[in-house]
């Protein structure tokens, strides 16, 4: 049972203020366009589902959908796998010019995605990527890579070294070592790291535009484009908005312990 | 920790070298490259100089942009620190089911993306069909975010503190959740004050994620796009025309090239001065503290 | 300074508990005296620090009552309880001085300028932190820790008892001993009532004038220290105390005969009947060897050198037996008999020691 106390009171103010805007745009995902530009309604008077299935059954829709998570995966993967080794190297060792690397990589977070929007169109162009997939998979690693291998770094530091030199004299090989003892060790900083690279690619707007047109267009840039075309079909709008908060919804309920533990024995 | 010396570990950091260089280093030379050179088409370059440079720096429309865009980001920091902070504190303290509830309804606003942000935030303050716009409109209070500035401010940076705050929220969280009771045991003996308890315990232990989200929040608030865009488009006039926003429409809009380049570096390098100035002070003062 | 008393005093974490099993604390009703130095010695999880969060008032017990000398504070939070304590990692308030840490406690109760000063300097003299005093806290070692934390209890003049939950944990086996001793230094002259938690037998004994052992939630037995040692109430308090600690051996017990397996023993005393589970408990340091044809007959398993004595682990039958032989002590390897003494035998009855 929840006892309403002042915090609990003060947490519930701040959900009105978090959920309310969520709940217009669920509101009007269930209305009718003429319901929504002729009455002003806190809830839908005429209940209908015209707009998801308009979502469902058109491709440049559903299509939409279906490229970003093909890109926000691709990115998740080849951010993980050549930030664990980085990030490895970084926690265990010294080597020529190391700090210099990591700050420099850092900095690289720093970049604001403007920046690059230009640059990267003509870049994919000029090799045949543009409009696809792999393309703003790889455009994406440019701030995720960075951030991976900065949470990975501050878990994997936080594994003593005794444990790879125990591995080493018990036989195991470095690959074996690594698989089977040290992933499993750093799993929660794997999933944290998987967290952001996955929140990051699906937040992003500016570069996933830039860089498709047609086969490997974003959800969200068919809502921007749709949007300025057809102008006022607000109800589509509204319920293709709410599908894409769905699989964020689901990613934080899965991570929902991890979150305040991974932010706390992680880099942050 | 003791570390190693082995320079086989470039091997392991070769991988991610080589995407950065890909995806960093070569946009980046062809960026620099734009910004010393000028075209009249057909792909026919000449050499100009620090002449972009020089337009971008006494460029007027920069510097408004420029303004407002450090007028914005000083109003979310002042607006998103305290709050996440204060909101951290009405956080549950134990795990049990209200305290999922609390972290998932919290984290949301993170996971959406960002033009959805802007979208919610479009037609929640519109005065015919938003919430918020007809409310306010009902009440007699005259709100019209795409004709007037105020408003569209005041649209922007509520949206951005409802976006934001959460960050701040969970890194303070974290941070007061690596307390040990015993702290607050202690300060229960000593008979410590709510205010104490904050300025001895809470904020010392939450000053090591505070930095990395006034850090976060200042370099992400800088480099701010999509949702602006989507809400205002930058307008009316220019009223919320940020950096990022002006040198999209620069280079893309109007493929002015050489200055969007030019105007690209200076952005850049801008946001790791004060990003670097930012960090050493933090952790000289950390220092000085020992 | 005050008196305690637990009165049927009893916790569980559960919100309806059924069995015994539920409880963190089993009933307890005891009376800490005025000035003592208690120690609370057990296992971890037997409940000790259950125990002493409800005394501290951090924990409302599930049932029964505590008092301070005759005062029912069992619905008093700890802010008004004017206990002490130190904790078992230290905690100070990093940003501020030593001296701030120390005044911390006096300024929040409103007390004025110039007498935190005194009382300030006085205690730090006292606990020789007179010479860091405008030192900020944090860099400091952990054993200077636990003395601001000390200190901040030891500042207010009102306080009523200081408790202690393993505060030497963290410490260097260095400072312990001289943490320890100051302790006890601080504990005669000022005479505050002490409780003192731990896990380790040797700060137990060597601090409190009283010991309470407990194991599962339960007080197996209050005593001095010799008494621990020479009359352990309880099997667990024999084998938990000293090292190693007591042989514990399944016997008959007739009168004043003893039998294990076929061998007879010949007690001081007599006992009367016994039921169930009876053994016969008796400290490695009161066996010695013999040659004597009658003495219990062992096989040694190996002898170890601890330093100023040795141990000999021995089998009787399938019993393990311990055995401290002393320097100078008659042993050589080939004897293979053993003799209690037996004034130092005590009678278990299901785990209970039974009065002759």
């Amino acid at each position: 049972m929840i006892k309403i106390n002042k915090s609990t009171f003060i947490m519930i103010l701040y959900f009105v203020f978090l959920l309310l805007p969520i709940y217009w745009l669920l509101n009007m995902s269930f209305k009718t366009n003429q319901e929504i530009l002729s009455t002003f309604s806190l809830w839908p008077s005429e209940f209908t589902f015209d707009n998801y299935i308009v979502i469902f059954s058109d491709p440049s829709w559903y299509g939409g959908y279906i490229n970003s998570i093909t890109y926000v995966v691709l990115n998740t993967i080849i951010s993980l796998a050549v930030a664990i080794p980085a990030a490895y190297a970084f926690s265990r060792y010294t080597f020529m010019g190391d700090k210099h690397l990591f700050f420099w990589l850092l900095t690289n977070r720093m970049a604001p995605p403007a920046v690059f929007a230009l640059p990267f169109f003509q870049l994919y162009s000029s090799v045949g990527l543009f409009d696809t997939h792999i393309a703003v998979a790889l455009a994406h690693t440019l701030f995720n890579v960075p951030l991976a291998v900065w949470i990975l770094e501050g878990f994997m530091r936080g594994v003593p070294k005794e444990i790879d030199e125990t591995a080493y004299i018990d036989g195991y090989t470095f690959f074996k070592f690594f698989g089977k003892i040290f992933m499993p060790l750093i799993a929660s900083g794997i999933g944290v790291a998987a967290f952001f690279c996955f929140m990051f690619s699906w937040v992003e707007l500016l570069l996933s535009r830039t860089l498709t047109s047609v086969d490997a267009k974003s959800i969200a840039a068919t809502m921007t484009r749709t949007a300025s075309a057809s102008g006022l079909d607000w109800g589509v709008l509204a319920a293709a908005g709410v599908l894409t908060i769905i699989p964020g919804a689901l990613v934080i309920y899965f991570v929902r312990n991890h979150i305040a533990k991974g932010f706390a024995l992680g880099r942050v | 920790m003791k570390k190693t010396q082995n320079q086989k570990a470039w091997f392991m950091v070769l991988p991610v070298l080589i995407l950065v260089a890909f995806s960093a280093i070569i946009p980046m030379m062809t960026v620099v490259n734009y910004s010393v050179q000028d075209t009249f088409g057909n792909n026919e370059f000449f050499w100009v100089g620090l002449e972009w440079f020089e337009e971008v720096l006494h460029s007027e429309r920069i510097h408004d942009a420029l303004w407002r865009q450090i007028l914005f980001t000083v109003i979310i920091l002042a607006i998103e620190i305290p709050l996440g902070i204060f909101m951290a504190l009405h956080m549950p303290k134990k795990n049990g089911l209200w305290t999922s509830i609390c972290l998932v309804v919290v984290a949301l606003p993170l996971l959406i993306p960002w033009n959805v942000v802007g979208t919610i935030w479009q037609i929640f303050g519109r005065i015919d069909i938003g919430l918020l716009g007809y409310t306010l409109d009902q009440l007699g209070i005259s709100y019209n975010y795409t004709q007037d500035t105020f408003d569209a401010w005041f649209t922007i940076i509520i949206m951005d503190v409802w976006h934001w705050t959460s960050l701040v929220l969970l890194l303070s969280y974290a941070g007061l959740r690596s307390i040990p009771d015993a702290y607050y045991q202690a300060a229960k003996i000593d008979q410590a004050s709510r205010w104490s308890v904050f300025r001895y315990i809470e904020l010392p232990k939450m000053k090591g994620v505070l930095i990395i989200a006034i850090l976060l929040r200042f370099m992400d608030s800088f480099m701010i796009y999509t949702e602006p865009f989507v809400v205002t488009g930058g307008g009316p006039g220019n009223a919320t025309t940020f950096l990022s926003i002006d040198l999209v429409k620069m280079a893309i809009g109007q493929f002015d090239l050489g200055p969007a380049a030019a105007f690209s570096l200076i952005y850049f390098l801008v946001i790791l001065l004060v990003s670097w100035v930012f960090y050493t002070t933090m952790v000289n003062m950390d220092k000085e503290n020992e | 300074m005050a008196k305690i008393t637990l009165s049927t005093l009893a916790h569980s974490y559960l919100d309806n508990p059924k069995s015994d099993d539920d409880y963190a604390l089993k009933p307890i009703d005891h009376i800490w005296e005025d000035g003592a130095a208690y120690a609370l010695l057990g296992p971890s999880g037997c409940g000790k620090t259950t125990l002493l969060n409800i005394i501290s008032g951090l924990l409302k017990p599930s049932s029964g009552k505590i008092l301070f000398d005759d005062f029912d504070v069992t619905d008093n939070d700890t802010s008004t309880r004017n206990i002490a304590q130190v904790f078992q990692f230290p905690v100070v308030y990093d940003t501020m001085t030593v001296k701030e840490n120390l005044a911390f406690p006096l300024k929040n109760r409103g007390l004025d300028a110039d007498y935190i000063e005194k009382r300030v300097s006085e205690i730090a003299k006292m606990i020789s932190l007179d010479d860091i005093l405008d030192k900020k806290t944090n860099g400091l070692t952990a054993d200077v820790k636990q003395k601001i934390s000390l200190g901040r209890g030891l500042v207010r003049e009102d306080v009523n008892a200081i408790l202690f939950d393993e505060p030497l944990t963290v410490i260097d086996p260095k400072m312990k001993w001289e943490l320890r001793t100051q302790l006890k230094a601080i504990h005669q002259k000022l005479g505050h009532t002490m409780i003192y938690v731990t896990h380790d037998q040797t700060e137990a004994l060597t601090f409190a004038d009283k010991v309470i052992v407990m194991s599962d939630g339960e007080v197996v037995q209050i005593g001095t220290p010799t008494e621990l040692f020479e009359k352990p109430e309880h099997t667990f308090v024999g084998y938990f105390i000293g090292s190693p600690g007591m042989n514990i051996i399944p016997a008959k017990v007739n009168g004043h005969k003893a039998i294990i397996g076929d061998h007879e023993i010949i007690l001081n005393d007599t006992y009367g009947k016994l039921d169930g589970k009876v053994e016969l408990g008796i400290r490695p340091e009161f066996i010695k060897f013999s040659d004597d044809p009658n003495a219990l007959p062992i096989t040694i398993n190996r002898i170890e050198d601890v330093g100023h004595y040795k141990i000999a682990r021995t089998r009787f039958q399938n019993h393990d037996i311990n055995i401290i032989i002393n320097e100078g002590d008659d042993f050589s390897k080939d004897m293979h008999g053993i003799i209690f003494d037996t004034e130092k035998i005590n009678i278990y009855e299901n785990d209970w020691r039974v009065d002759p």
